[in-house]
């Protein structure tokens, strides 16, 4: 249940980050499956003593404010354009709570040899670690992981599947 | 329990072959098929039938080598269970080259005796006569070692009918998936689950005693290399650094494996750990992507995928370190390099106008033969012989095996019930 994780690990991000009161989304790990978009922004604020009114919170894991998944070209380990402004968000996020940790998951689509395809996950996951770093984040608060393409996100060969699957997810493990 | 069936096979590649529905082996003129015949066994023992049709399990192994037909036992003029009832006459009428006889005899509750004779027809000689003791639990064992010294005989080449194959299948479970890491006869039969996972199972490698399996698991959101001993099931971490811990390889002798370390900063490079001390030592220190280590027969260098020179392409290390040798230079993707038991040939996935197809270099003249036909063919492995590979392609969206030998001419494919199967590895020669 990454995008369940995700969404607490946002929820701890948004608090740490000043809000005055949290939300809690809808505990139900069916409504999060993996790869749906923006189902989890199904959230209910409440009332308790002692905390003040909450605000609906919109996450959009396909490039809002937390997004978590980062798209790469063919036989490329490059950021996209638009997607350095993201980067620097989470390391700002991470420069600024020392206690948040991520896990960098790499991906590749399934063209060509299993062990070197977790090779070119490894090299897209690294991209992005470079970029936390420099931007702030310290070593420990980051982990990579390479799946290669052995955890598609889309099936099918296709390019909009292999485009799909050339990704790096960005997931709080605390 | 699922089975692998041969649905298809036999295809050359030089000529297209004509499909027919529900053909179990189709002939090409790639190769002519030798007729010979198996007699049924003779049975003496204490129940009406003997526990397993050892002539079934030979005809069955002759036929799917490709290189051999089997006459119907109903065409057969006479049905002889030792040399002396032999009338060759009999059998030249048919156009037979050979014919196997044999009888089973039980000794003991579990103890039985299988005897076999081979003849050549023509020669009127007998090439063979071997037994050998059996139980219940080694018929078919003791079935296929005849089916590979019959083979041997006839064709001067090594029978793998009594190898086993290991390969790793992904199913669709709920949100996820379920990976299985699978052994099971070469022939598909005695098909066992040795591990399952809903992390990703990677890379399963056999020791050259065939008792042990190594295999990455991504169990824990981690990769992890791990050793299982086939027998008790029992299984031990041996590598589970920071970053990628992948592609593992026995070393001949059974005491090291090759394997790939990314650590923190995610620079793969091949190492070789001593697998009692667990002491890893680094072969390559390129910033480039360096994995997929193979040993040579010999135990003296690693061919390795290394993208040092732009693409992937297959490099050899001295086990001493030092500079690495590039050996591919045809194409411009050459990975996972695997060599044969005997050290003459060079297996890898090549990428030829767009499509990723298995293809083996011939070391000493350095020639490339492309040996599949698949878009995306991947993980090719030789049988301990060196005369065939094994290998996986995609059927519509699901991975399947394909057998080829090495000169390209016989291919077969193999396909389970379900599932997506992927990485296949061919044991070595087993012992009794």
């Amino acid at each position: 249940m990454p995008q369940f994780k995700l969404i607490l690990a946002s929820l701890l991000v948004a608090l740490l980050a000043g809000c005055s009161s949290p939300t809690l989304p809808d505990p139900d790990p069916s409504e999060t499956g993996y790869g749906e978009s923006g189902s989890g922004a199904d959230t209910d604020g409440y009332d308790s003593d002692g905390l003040g009114e909450g605000e609906f919170v919109d996450f959009d894991p396909s490039g809002g404010e937390l997004a978590s998944i980062l798209y790469f070209e063919f036989d490329s380990s490059e950021l996209r354009a638009d997607d350095t402004e993201t980067v620097t968000r989470h390391a700002r996020q991470l420069a600024e709570n020392a206690n948040l940790k991520v896990r960098l998951e790499g991906h590749a689509d399934e063209r060509g040899s299993r062990e070197y395809n977790i090779g070119l996950g490894e090299r897209r996951s690294q991209t992005v670690r470079r970029m936390l770093l420099i931007q702030g984040a310290s070593a420990s608060q980051i982990s990579t992981v390479s799946f290669g393409e052995e955890r598609p996100a889309a099936f099918g060969s296709t390019e909009d599947a292999y485009s799909q699957n050339r990704r790096v997810e960005i997931n709080y493990t605390n | 329990m699922r089975k692998l069936l041969v649905i298809f096979s036999l295809v050359s590649l030089l000529l297209t072959a004509v499909a027919q529905a529900e053909l179990t082996i189709e002939i090409t003129e790639g190769i002519k098929r030798r007729p010979v015949a198996v007699v049924p066994f003779g049975w003496q023992g204490n129940s009406p039938d003997m526990p397993l049709d050892i002539a079934q399990v030979i005809s069955s192994d002759l036929v799917r080598s490709g290189r051999f037909s089997t006459i119907p036992v109903d065409d057969m003029l006479q049905k002889p269970t030792t040399g002396v009832d032999m009338d060759f006459d009999d059998w030249s009428i048919l156009g037979v080259e050979a014919v196997v006889v044999g009888t089973v005899t039980q000794s003991g509750e579990n103890a039985y005796n299988v005897q076999f004779q081979l003849f050549d027809v023509f020669g009127r000689d007998q090439l063979l006569g071997y037994r050998m003791p059996a139980s219940r639990g080694t018929m078919r064992r003791v079935a296929h070692r005849a089916a590979d010294m019959i083979y041997e005989k006839l064709t001067g080449i090594k029978g793998v009918f009594d190898t086993k194959v290991a390969y790793v299948t992904a199913e669709q479970r709920g949100n996820g998936q379920l990976y299985s890491l699978i052994v099971s006869d070469q022939d598909g039969e005695n098909e066992y689950k040795i591990m399952e996972s809903t992390d990703p199972i990677m890379s399963p490698a056999w020791s050259p005693d065939s008792r042990r399996l190594a295999y990455v698991s991504f169990e824990g959101n981690r990769s992890s290399v791990f050793i299982q001993t086939l027998r008790t099931g029992n299984r031990i971490q041996v590598s589970s650094k920071p970053g990628i811990n992948g592609a593992p390889a026995f070393s001949p002798d059974g005491r090291k494996l090759v394997l790939t370390l990314g650590g923190v900063d995610g620079n793969l490079d091949i190492h070789v750990l001593d697998i009692n001390s667990k002491q890893a030592k680094r072969l390559t220190t390129h910033r480039a992507i360096d994995t997929e280590g193979s040993w040579s027969p010999d135990g003296r260098y690693i061919y390795f995928t290394s993208d040092r020179s732009g693409g992937p392409q297959v490099y050899r290390v001295s086990v001493n370190g030092g500079q690495a040798e590039r050996i591919t230079f045809d194409g411009s993707y050459n990975a996972r390099p695997r060599l044969s038991p005997d050290g003459s040939k060079l297996a890898m996935v090549h990428l030829e106008d767009g499509n990723y197809r298995i293809a083996v270099m011939d070391l000493e003249r350095k020639d490339l033969l492309i040996l599949s036909g698949g878009r995306q063919d991947e993980s090719p492995s030789f049988a301990p012989n060196s005369d065939t590979l094994i290998y996986a392609t995609r059927q519509q969206r699901n991975g399947v095996l394909e057998s080829v030998t090495a000169d390209g001419l016989i291919r077969q494919r193999l396909t389970s019930g379900e599932g997506d199967v992927r990485e296949p590895v061919w044991s070595p020669f087993q012992r009794f």
